[in-house]
């Protein structure tokens, strides 16, 4: 089943300096997606990569109807981001994580900070304080619940924060760059967070991130291209694609980008499917043997 | 520096006065902010200073901690009490120049500067032994009935919240700015006052863009937690009161009509 489902999205940001409606306000627009046609499926992790400004960020904001299409459709947890009357519905479905943990931060005391959605959504105080010690544990903050979120690190400050967005118990989480800012420790930490919350409770993840050994980790790889799907596949398939990545501006994970190089260099056997660490160490180890 | 700011202090303990209902509280500091101000003599400012000193005793407070909260308003009082001083009529003690010192004077500073520090410290006693979470919810729920003619409750609490939680990091932010600004080479500490205040502009413009592309974040961050105003809210914590909290109000009661009854002596001066 899908969660969420892209049925011929166009999309364009109108110029807000320009709100006249002559002809030519039209032609101000920029346009980000042109019949777009993405479904994610239930339970899966999925990275979206692409170079800056091809529209990730976009395409995640249609993902719980903070943006909603100029044409087509978008379907979130089977229900139409276009329909206003179920906008909570979709929002509580789809949790958003962004990139700057300090900013999605709304109350000085961590658990307060998790009950924040809960407190929106009208939960009743028992269940409330239920889900809000569950989420904190699923992230491993438990033990900071009273503390204040200023004297936390930057990868504790997102686990918080994604603590917040689970406590509404969504089917899915959309993240946007939620490393760019950390440090490795930090980085790592979030990244082994989210991937036991796709594998223990089940959520579906859609994580986009400008990291390599990031996407490497996911069940598949979208990658996009000025508002368009250039490949969409398992990450060792996607990454096999060095030339067509390295031409849209993107890296490839370092052991396949040794692989490439060996393989350019005349190794026949190198195989740019190996994406990380361990096989490539397996294959060097055989080589050399 | 800006680490000094004492904003919203609180200091976590476990003494009655920490454990009554914050809305109570509230309530007997402003009844305390009556009692001040309805005093006419000493005996009866007297009376409500003991009331401070009881509640002080009782809320297990270092004393030290009361007077780093006066340190901000001593200018205040001397202003106030050289005022007092040498401007009110009454029989002359001694004569400087042009200006007298009169009997009158002295009293009056005395009992203005007696009247300023128990007002500090009473609110400082507030604020320091309620959370200020706990204290923002008590003023929304305080405020709740005014909801009915159209009184953002909620919204101010909202916003109380929020400045609450940045106000860290908006320190962080200024020290970091600060910083960059002098290391190219922008002097913040010396020169005249105008060249100080000038000095700031290149500190809070930044400071501002900043804040509100925070403010923009933020907003789409509360959205996606399904924020939509205070209607059909509910809360982690409510706020309980019990028999202790009807008894400290009891007491403060008795404290504000003592100083009723006391005020009709005509011990003292009249202020
Ligand atoms: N609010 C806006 N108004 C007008 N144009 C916008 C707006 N937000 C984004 N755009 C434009 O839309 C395009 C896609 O932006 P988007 O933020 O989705 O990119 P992105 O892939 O997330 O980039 P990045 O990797 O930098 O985060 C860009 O060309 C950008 O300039
Ligand atoms: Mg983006």
């Amino acid at each position: 089943m899908d969660i969420v489902k892209t049925d011929d999205l166009t999309f364009w940001y109108s110029d807000p300096a320009d709100e006249s409606e002559t002809a030519a306000a039209g032609e101000k627009k920029t346009t980000v997606f042109e019949h777009l046609d993405i479904s994610i499926e239930k339970g899966s992790f999925t990275v979206v990569l692409g170079h800056n400004g091809c529209g990730k960020s976009t395409l995640a904001k249609h993902m719980n109807a903070i943006l909603l299409p100029c044409g087509g459709k978008v379907f979130a947890a089977g229900i139409d981001t276009s329909d206003d009357s179920r906008l909570f519905d979709i929002r509580r479905h789809i949790g958003m994580v962004f990139q700057n943990p300090d900013n999605q931060i709304v109350a000085s005391v961590v658990e307060e900070d998790v009950a924040f959605a809960l407190e929106n959504m009208g939960v009743p105080q028992d269940v409330m304080r239920e889900r809000v010690d569950d989420a904190l544990k699923a992230v491993g903050m438990y033990e900071y619940r009273e503390h204040s979120p200023s004297q936390l690190s930057g990868g504790q400050k997102q686990r918080i924060a994604i603590a917040g967005v689970i406590a509404m118990r969504p089917d899915c989480i959309v993240l946007d760059e939620p490393t760019a800012m950390l440090d490795p420790a930090g980085r790592r930490e979030v990244m082994k967070t989210i991937r036991r919350l796709n594998r223990d409770n089940g959520i579906t993840l859609v994580l986009i991130t400008h990291y390599m050994d990031e996407a490497a980790k996911a069940d598949r790889v979208i990658v996009m291209d000025k508002g368009k799907v250039i490949l969409d596949d398992v990450p060792q398939n996607v990454f096999s694609n060095v030339d067509m990545l390295k031409e849209v501006g993107l890296d490839v994970p370092q052991s396949t980008q040794l692989m490439y190089a060996m393989k350019n260099d005349g190794f026949d056997t190198a195989d740019t499917h190996i994406i990380n660490e361990e096989a490539c160490a397996d294959y060097l180890y055989e080589l050399l043997r | 520096m800006l680490k000094d700011i004492t904003i919203g202090q609180f200091f976590p303990g476990d003494s009655v006065i920490h454990r009554l209902d914050a809305r109570f509280k509230i309530l007997m500091t402003a009844l305390f902010i009556v009692m001040l101000f309805s005093a006419k003599n000493f005996i009866s400012l007297g009376v409500a200073v003991l009331f401070f000193i009881i509640a002080f005793a009782a809320s297990k407070l270092s004393p030290k901690l009361m007077l780093k909260s006066l340190k901000p308003i001593v200018p205040v009082i001397v202003i106030t009490s050289v005022l007092n001083i040498f401007f009110i009529e009454g029989i002359t003690l001694v004569k400087i120049y042009k200006l007298r010192i009169t009997d009158q004077g002295i009293e009056t500073s005395l009992f203005m500067i007696i009247r300023l520090i128990a007002l500090i410290c009473g609110s400082s006693l507030l604020t320091y032994t309620t959370s200020p979470i706990v204290l923002t919810d008590a003023i929304e729920q305080i405020l709740k009935p005014l909801a009915k003619i159209k009184f953002p409750a909620h919204e101010l609490a909202m916003m109380m919240t929020i400045a609450l939680r940045f106000i860290p990091t908006l320190i962080e932010e200024t020290d970091k700015i600060m910083s960059a600004q002098k290391a190219r080479g922008a002097e913040l500490d010396s020169g005249t006052l105008t060249q100080r205040a000038k000095a700031l502009v290149p500190i809070l413009i930044p400071l501002f863009v900043s804040s509100f592309r925070r403010a923009e974040e933020l907003a789409l961050a509360m959205e996606c937690r399904c924020y939509n105003g205070g209607e059909g809210r509910t809360k982690l914590k409510t706020l309980v009161s019990g028999g202790k909290d009807y008894l400290a109000l009891s007491i403060t009661l008795f404290f504000l009509c003592g100083i009723m009854v006391l005020n009709l002596g005509r011990i003292g001066f009249e202020a």
